[in-house]
């Protein structure tokens, strides 16, 4: 089938079989390997990707149900040199170490500020349930959301 | 001067520009020209013959490029996956080794082992092949149940009674006369629970072979590629070690399981070879549940005896461990050489008696995992003496302190083998105490009460031995690979700085912290310095990553090259300054002759060695790259003290973790924002031990937990945030004096949770992991 996809703003035509998954065209046909998958099950969260403002598990989104979708991958927020204020908040807090899990946290962090006001540490831990890190015992990754709360509030993203 | 970089600094990670923008390249992101895909086919059952398996369909189906089988690897002389550690056992006789096969060739032992090898031109291909296999197994009765496994069906012919071993250490006859005079004995049963490690990488590799040049490469997720390339050359046979490059690059997580040969990564780079095409393979998910090593899984008698006034006079165990269905590579080190040497903790017990039986079953073999026989010594000690302290009605801080090794009594010798350099026990739970105001803590579980609601206490002092060497006694206790370390400093023309290190981080930040050490000893500006690793094709041979060594050892070895440059460096600056040598000092960054002006920064003296227009070349190499290897003389041995307090809600059976609070003497630390990350995830998987995972078979061997649906990982709103400080006594016998910080968190917490959780619920002990049924139904008395 043919699915065209907006992705990180430029936009993609693909020709895949039915049961592509979100994921696989995103890291195969289309190189963006930052989306990871940790668990093939929609349990650990490393494949959080936002689908038109949303943040889904793109190993559970098949690619034909993104047809006409807009997705923003961990690539598409930012770079090096223009981090986004999640980004640069698990810098700073050192919310990550051997990196795997944290562009699906990322993600899934941003969306969760996004749509909430005024979160204070355990709406942060229960917001994040979704997404699993074996690393830093989520500490850090709690304190990076809530500094990049205060900064996405003061004008970021 | 480098200080705002170097050695102390919470400087920020190198590593974090590529992770948080999606540009890290793990094992699975690479991709080669005309690359295959593996799929292994794996045993349904714990324990059965393999009377016959008809490839012929899976060959035929569309896509498929191969179907190999490990008769097909046995016929093509591989070898089987060695056990790198010869324990013995009591009677002198050297421990059994049951062929371990890459992919089984007659018979399977556990849920999971892989019996063959389909390769497709894409992973449905594989997929379809795999499914199309036609086996005719012959079930045989598994044996699951740890504690009765030497008294059931025997699963390996070689191996009876399904015993690997049977060790112990220590002095029985001072052991036991020491129980004969003991006012009060303290005596448990302590099962401490199969984990299943999940890195959220999934272990991966790619093979490919090159025909012109007959050289393979594999790209696998492994914490000591090197080790990787000895085994698979040396005993696997594979390839020549000089024909076979192993790169580990960006790896996601390990926690000890990614330090063993798998039968993955082995079959796919020998079918690289074979099909002269790029094979790769990711573990899916249940893959790893499956067939990654577990971790812990012993069955516990221990006894504590004391004199009247709280003094340990004596400690006896007997444990069996799990090896599950065959030897993993360093599988029958960690319930022996890691955990019996661990017994005395903090303490001034002097006689202790080990004994250890270590028993084949049949499920995934069992290896190291974060802690790696420390956190089961842990638990064993201070379960112990929490206990204990309850029977005596005293307080449990307060047995402790009677007991502990004085700073005053360094070096001390443990009668079980073990020479503590250093430390100050009393100074880390003193600071832990002021932490947690635990002389509130009355108050608080009176409110506790109040509210319908039960508020317990834990402690744990821990001890642990990192760094594991010096290599000459590991040999001489079995060990089959020297311990040390290699370090290359290479100076750039332009002064910069290239290091090249054996260890391997997967989360540690070496990239960061080893520059922080260039930076400082070098005067090299951090952002000039780049630290590779994970590369057999860069470094020199050397042990990688595991039993948080890297700063211990590896470390060392980067420090022991830069005096190797400073030295060649001041020689240089002499020509370049007709001084004498002798005169020349190097300070913040640059050489200085000694009661005068003159001097040059480094960065000259880097570029004269390249362009060596005034030093004599017959007298002085040109150049400025210096390599060391580190063998350390003595472990290392980090300490410290956890707190944990709990709420119980006994209607429900819910824990929660009000506070946890770690303070770690660690040595000298090189950058605390680092070492604070490590602690937290250690404790996460520690408290993850006591309260959430289980690795659990049926009676038939079947894996119940399997799945991130049935396997419990800690998640955010699990876990509290953690009060982590430090106390410090230099570790004696490294240039850095640094001790390791990797496995502590792991190592002392899990004790400390379940010593709360017994203090909230008034009782003598709960199993692990104490979940909400298991706290609810012990609170009922059930």
């Amino acid at each position: 089938m043919n699915v065209t996809l907006t992705v990180n703003g430029t936009e993609h035509t693909l020709d895949v079989p039915d049961n592509t998954l979100l994921v696989d065209v995103l890291r195969g046909q289309l190189g963006l390997t930052g989306t990871h998958v940790g668990c093939d099950t929609s349990q650990c969260g490393a494949c959080v990707v936002h689908l038109n403002g949303d943040a889904v598990k793109s190993c559970t989104v098949l690619a034909g149900q993104a047809d006409g979708a807009a997705v923003t991958t961990i690539e598409g927020i930012g770079s090096p040199d223009d981090l986004h204020p999640m980004q640069a908040a698990f810098r700073d807090n050192h919310a990550l170490q051997c990196g795997f899990c944290t562009p699906g946290m990322i993600m899934s962090a941003i969306d969760l500020v996004q749509k909430s006001e005024g979160l204070d540490e355990q709406a942060v831990r229960e917001g994040l349930e979704g997404n699993l890190c074996r690393c830093t015992g989520y500490h850090n990754i709690v304190k990076a959301v809530l500094a990049a709360q205060q900064n996405m509030a003061q004008g970021g993203n | 001067m480098a200080s705002q970089n170097g050695i102390g600094a919470a400087v920020k990670r190198k590593e974090d520009a590529r992770f948080i923008t999606g540009m890290g390249r793990y094992t699975d992101d690479l991709g080669a020209h005309g690359q295959t895909y593996a799929m292994f086919a794996r045993s349904p059952h714990a324990r059965a013959k393999i009377v016959n398996i008809d490839t012929a369909a899976a060959a035929a189906t569309d896509g498929v490029v191969a179907v190999f089988t490990g008769a097909d690897l046995k016929a093509d002389g591989i070898g089987d996956l060695p056990c790198g550690w010869l324990v013995k056992s009591k009677d002198g006789s050297d421990m059994i080794q049951p062929p371990h096969p890459p992919i089984a060739v007659d018979a399977v032992n556990y849920v999971g082992e892989p019996f063959a090898l389909v390769i497709g031109e894409t992973l449905a291909a594989a997929k379809n092949g795999a499914e199309a296999l036609s086996v005719d197994f012959e079930e045989l009765p598994a044996v699951v149940d740890l504690a009765s496994a030497a008294r059931t069906a025997q699963i390996h012919e070689t191996v009876p009674n399904n015993q690997c071993y049977d060790w112990e250490l220590g002095d029985k006859a001072a052991t036991d006369a020491a129980f004969e005079k003991a006012h009060h004995v303290t005596r448990m049963d302590i099962v401490n629970n199969r984990l299943i490690p999940n890195a959220i990488e999934p272990r991966a590799a790619l093979g490919e072979y090159d025909a012109a040049a007959g050289s393979h490469t594999l790209h696998t997720t492994s914490q000591n590629p090197h080790l990787e390339r000895l085994v698979l050359a040396a005993f696997v046979n594979v390839a020549p070690e000089a024909k076979l490059r192993v790169i580990s690059p960006d790896v996601g997580g390990g926690f000890g399981s990614k330090i063993f040969v798998y039968a993955e990564e082995t079959a796919v780079i020998w079918a690289a070879g074979k099909t002269r095409r790029p094979v790769k393979w990711t573990a899916e998910r249940s893959e790893s549940f499956l067939a990654d090593a577990h971790g812990r899984d012993h069955v516990t008698h221990a006894e504590l005896a004391l004199a009247e006034d709280g003094e340990f006079l004596g400690l006896r165990v007997q444990t069996i461990a799990n090896m599950g269905a065959y030897l993993s590579t360093f599988a029958s080190s960690v319930p022996t050489y890691l955990y019996g040497t661990l017994m005395a903790g903090q303490y001034k017990t002097p006689a202790i008696y080990v004994e250890v039986q270590s028993l084949f079953t049949n499920t995934a073999p069992v290896d190291a995992y974060r802690g790696a026989g420390r956190p089961e010594a842990t638990f064993v000690v201070e379960r112990l003496v929490e206990t204990a302290a309850r029977e005596i009605g005293m307080d449990a801080t307060d047995l402790r302190r009677r007991n502990f090794i004085q700073p005053t009594d360094f070096p001390y010798e443990t009668p079980v083998a073990l020479t503590y350099d250093t430390g100050d026990y009393e100074a880390s739970l003193d600071k832990a105490l002021a932490h947690v105001h635990y002389a509130a803590f009355a108050q608080r579980r009176d409110a506790s009460e109040a509210a319908g609601k039960k508020r317990g206490i834990g402690f744990s002092c821990y001890i642990e031995a990192c760094g594991l060497a010096p290599s000459q006694v590991a040999i001489s206790l079995g060990a089959g690979v020297g311990l040390f370390e290699v370090g290359e400093v290479r100076v750039d023309v332009t002064g910069s700085v290239t290091v090249v290190t054996g260890s391997h981080s997967h989360g540690q930040s070496h990239e960061t912290t080893f520059a922080q050490i260039i930076s400082e000893k070098l005067g090299v500006p951090f952002e000039n310095v780049t630290v590779l690793h994970g590369d057999t094709g860069r470094s020199d041979y050397a042990l990688g990553t595991y039993g948080s060594r890297s700063l211990a050892v590896g470390g060392s070895a980067i420090v022991k090259a830069t005096d190797k440059i400073i030295a060649k460096g001041k020689k240089i600056a002499a020509y370049m300054l007709d001084a004498n040598a002798d005169d020349v000092e190097f300070e913040d960054g640059s050489f200085n002759v000694t009661d005068s002006n003159q001097s040059l920064t480094f960065a000259e003296v880097a570029f004269a060695a390249y362009v060596p227009a005034k030093y004599p070349l017959d007298e002085l190499e040109p150049g400025l790259s210096e390599k060391a290897f580190y063998d350390p003389p003595n472990f290392t041995y980090p300490a410290g003290a956890h707190v944990c307090e709990v709420e119980v809600d006994p209607e429900t059976g819910v824990v929660e973790v009000v506070q946890f609070v770690a303070v770690d003497d660690f040595g000298n630390i090189v950058n605390p924002m680092v070492v604070e990350g490590q602690v937290h995830g250690g404790l996460a998987q520690g408290i993850g031990q006591a309260l959430l995972e289980h690795g659990v078979y049926d009676d038939t061997g079947q894996l119940l937990s399997g799945s991130y649906m049935d396997y419990t990982m800690p998640r955010a709103d699990d876990l509290p945030s953690f009060t982590v400080d430090t106390t410090t006594t230099p570790c004696t016998h490294n240039p850095l004096g640094v001790k390791g910080c990797g496995e502590a968190g792991a190592i002392g917490s899990t004790a400390a949770v379940i010593n709360a959780v017994t203090d909230a619920l008034g009782v003598a002990s709960i199993a692990m992991p104490a979940t909400p049924e298991t706290v609810w139904r012990t609170a009922r008395g059930e």
